[in-house]
């Protein structure tokens, strides 16, 4: 589904990724380690095509095409969502006015029926119960006002409605209480499937208790240093991160 | 996304750029006490308003053109201005089926037709098409209530005495530059009465239309709500594409005696003038309304259009107990540029006022917020609530705020907030990183900054404002 090979990628013209290759089929779920300043976000930015964000070297392709080159909104449309670290509020748009919006926009490009609001808000309800959102939330502002727990739980609530292809979870775990986590695992695990791959960036290992990866790399200096099933996790949480950077070096 | 991006959407043609070809009647370019004495004889107005209008213009001759307001034009040459043009008629029409299917057919494109108003919306349609009503309908249905509601030159005929009451009652000819050029030229306009105790059973609604090169628009509106009546009075504006600036200076008049309600909602989307900032129509406008005791006096206004803006709506709450509300948004996009805002004067006791603004800045638009609060001296108890908000697309845009207080008495509560904010890379990003692209993520984003304006506005006239914003921005930022 998703081909990595030899990425190079950087912000303001300082190079973050040097060389990241990396593989996902359907049905899989990865997760990417590794210490502040590794990379994670970066990775997950330029897949997601973030303004400012360059690739200078690699290639990208998913499902065959080459990612790159597609505008953020195409990338969207074509089954790629990025749960973002920090959502941003975006004030008077209404939280299920902008969904809606956006469920469309992605059915209209698979060359789906539009919903219409009825059918829509019935969709919505049944996503809205995964992730413990209370219906009064829809009706807020896009993330306007919401506790950082909130928004979280936000973003994977627009991933249910979306029914992503490839899912990246930016770090979605930092700063949720246990509930919160919980949470999240359950909106992706429902997502899993087959079909689905999921590749979740995070620092810490707790996330993984509840949500299974099937693969995990560690992310250092810009690339993917080791790989290895869930146990490297325990791994990791138990050892830190310098005997990897050690054994690199 | 980028800047350059941004720019691009916002590079999109002004959509109701159409000419209709109708032979007209129209004065010499020039004005002397002959051109104002020509327009009062086309119009057969009594000797008293032909007075009236030469005491402005004497009065006019002896003032200098404002220069305070934050926009910048090269000179107007008023002696270039034609000051009279109308669409000619051989005869007084009985019916829509008599109006000249041109202009039936400009309607049409402009998705105003009449019939269909008529039929769809019920909303009562006086139509001014280069200054002289070309129909008026459900006049018979308003009458039943005692309701009227016509052109300005036909209330002259028939109304005399209301029209004398009330001309220049709440902007006096003496009043400012514009407003006194339009006391001595004005050409038509729309006139409304609604009598004591009554509710107008419907929205009252003008579309005004500048149609002829070079003829400057002199509108004059008087609205007169008598002892507790209402009325809810729609005014929006389309023109065509020009390849000269345009001069516009209407007046506008409300008067809601003791507890009479007055909501006035505007959509104004004259031509703007090209990307490059050539052409487009100088507004210059002078409204305001007078509340007496316990009355309300409401504007909402949603400004898109116009080279130039320069339009303070605003309230005298003369009485105790009045309130004075004012909803705005304005757009400026590419060279656009508007001076807007509103004046509160608070006079009676437990006065009340709302200000709400919106600005909206893209391309190399030019924005400025200007509003007064003023206080005097007996006005126990006034409170005024003032919210100006500004947002920005593009780097290239100005907005500015300019709030003068003034507080008399120590009883006054004010408060007053404001905010500046920028369409976010990371708002459109996200939107986009769900899927919508980024013209309809920046539409999302203004009219959700909008939306205590919109939810002022009658129903169907808050979906066309939505649309108008849309497509006023298609090319500034989505």
């Amino acid at each position: 589904m998703l081909e990595i090979k030899n990425l190079h990628a950087g912000i303001d013209g300082k190079e973050i990724l040097k060389g990241l290759t990396l593989t996902i089929n359907p049905g899989e779920v990865h997760a990417i380690m590794g210490p502040n300043g590794s990379g994670k976000s970066t990775l997950a930015n330029v897949l997601a095509g973030r303004p400012r964000y360059v690739a200078t070297s690699g290639e990208v392709l998913y499902e065959g095409k080459n990612l790159l080159e597609l505008p953020p909104e195409e990338r969207a449309r074509e089954g790629v969502f990025l749960a973002m670290q920090y959502p941003v509020e975006i004030p008077g748009v209404n939280n299920i006015y902008f969904l809606k919006a956006a469920l469309n926009a992605v059915r209209k490009h698979r060359g789906e029926e539009e919903l219409d609001a009825m059918e829509f808000l019935q969709l919505a309800r049944e996503k809205m119960k995964v992730v413990e959102l209370d219906e009064a939330f829809m009706n807020r502002g896009v993330n306007e006002g919401f506790s950082g727990g909130e928004k979280k739980r936000n973003e994977i609530f627009q991933m249910a409605v979306l029914d992503p292809k490839l899912a990246i979870l930016d770090e979605t775990d930092s700063g949720l209480d246990i509930d919160a986590l919980r949470i999240v695992a359950q909106g992706v695990n429902a997502l899993r499937s087959e079909h689905h791959a999921v590749l979740v960036i995070t620092h810490y290992q707790r996330l993984l208790r509840y949500l299974v990866p099937d693969f995990v790399h560690v992310l250092a200096n810009g690339r993917i240093v080791k790989s290895g099933g869930k146990e490297l996790a325990e791994e990791l949480e138990q050892k830190g991160y310098d005997w990897i950077e050690e054994e690199v070096a | 996304m980028s800047n350059l991006e941004i720019q691009e959407i916002a590079r999109q043609d002004y959509k109701y750029g159409f000419i209709t070809d109708i032979e007209s009647d129209t004065a010499p370019p020039g004005l002397n006490e002959d051109i104002i004495r020509f327009i009062s004889a086309k119009k057969q107005e009594p000797e008293w308003l032909l007075e009236w209008r030469l005491k402005s213009f004497r009065h006019w001759l002896t003032m200098k053109e404002p220069t305070w307001a934050n926009v910048h034009y090269p000179p107007i040459d008023y002696q270039a201005t034609s000051y009279y043009s109308a669409p000619k008629q051989k005869k007084k029409l009985n019916s829509l089926d008599e109006v000249d299917p041109e202009v039936r057919a400009t309607f049409t494109k402009l998705g105003i037709s009449l019939e269909e108003q008529k039929r769809l919306t019920g909303v009562a349609v006086d139509a001014v098409f280069d200054s002289v009503s070309v129909a008026t309908t459900f006049r018979a249905e308003l009458a039943k209530v005692g309701v009227i509601f016509c052109s300005f030159s036909d209330a002259v005929k028939d109304h005399p005495d209301l029209v004398r009451k009330y001309l220049g009652s709440v902007v006096p000819y003496t009043d400012n530059f514009f407003a006194t050029l339009n006391s001595a030229v004005f050409t038509d306009g729309s006139f409304c009465y609604i009598p004591k105790g009554v509710r107008c059973p419907m929205e009252l609604s003008t579309y005004f239309r500048i149609n002829q090169a070079n003829t400057g628009q002199f509108e004059r509106t008087l609205i007169v709500a008598d002892e507790g009546a209402y009325v809810s009075y729609l005014e929006g504006c389309t023109a065509p594409m020009r390849d000269e600036n345009q001069l516009h200076a209407a007046v506008v008049e409300l008067i809601a005696l003791d507890g009479g309600t007055i909501k006035y909602s505007t959509v104004q989307n004259w031509y703007p003038g090209d990307k490059n900032g050539k052409g487009g129509i100088y507004n210059f406008v002078t409204k305001r309304g007078k509340a007496f005791n316990k009355s309300k006096i409401s504007w909402t206004q949603v400004e898109t259009g116009s080279a130039i803006t320069w339009k303070y709506p605003s309230c005298i709450l003369q009485g105790d107990d009045s309130v004075g509300e004012f909803y705005s948004v304005a757009l400026t996009n590419n060279y656009q540029q508007a001076d807007t805002g509103t004046k509160m004067i608070h006079i009676g006791k437990n006065t009340r006022s709302t200000i709400v603004s919106k600005g909206i800045s893209a391309g190399h638009g030019q924005q400025t917020y200007r509003g007064e609060v003023k206080i005097m001296k007996n006005a126990e108890n006034a409170r005024n609530y003032s919210q100006c908000d500004s947002l920005l697309l593009g780097d290239k845009c100005g907005a500015h705020t300019f709030p003068y207080i003034e507080v008399r008495n120590s009883t006054a509560t004010m408060e007053h907030e404001a905010s500046t904010s920028k369409i976010g890379e990371d708002q459109l990003f996200y939107a986009q990183q769900r899927g919508i692209s980024a013209e309809d993520a920046v539409s999302m984003i203004v009219n959700g900054f909008c939306r205590e304006v919109f939810r002022e506005l009658p129903m169907e006239f808050a979906v066309e404002a939505q649309k108008l914003l849309g497509v006023s921005l298609e090319g500034s930022v989505g």
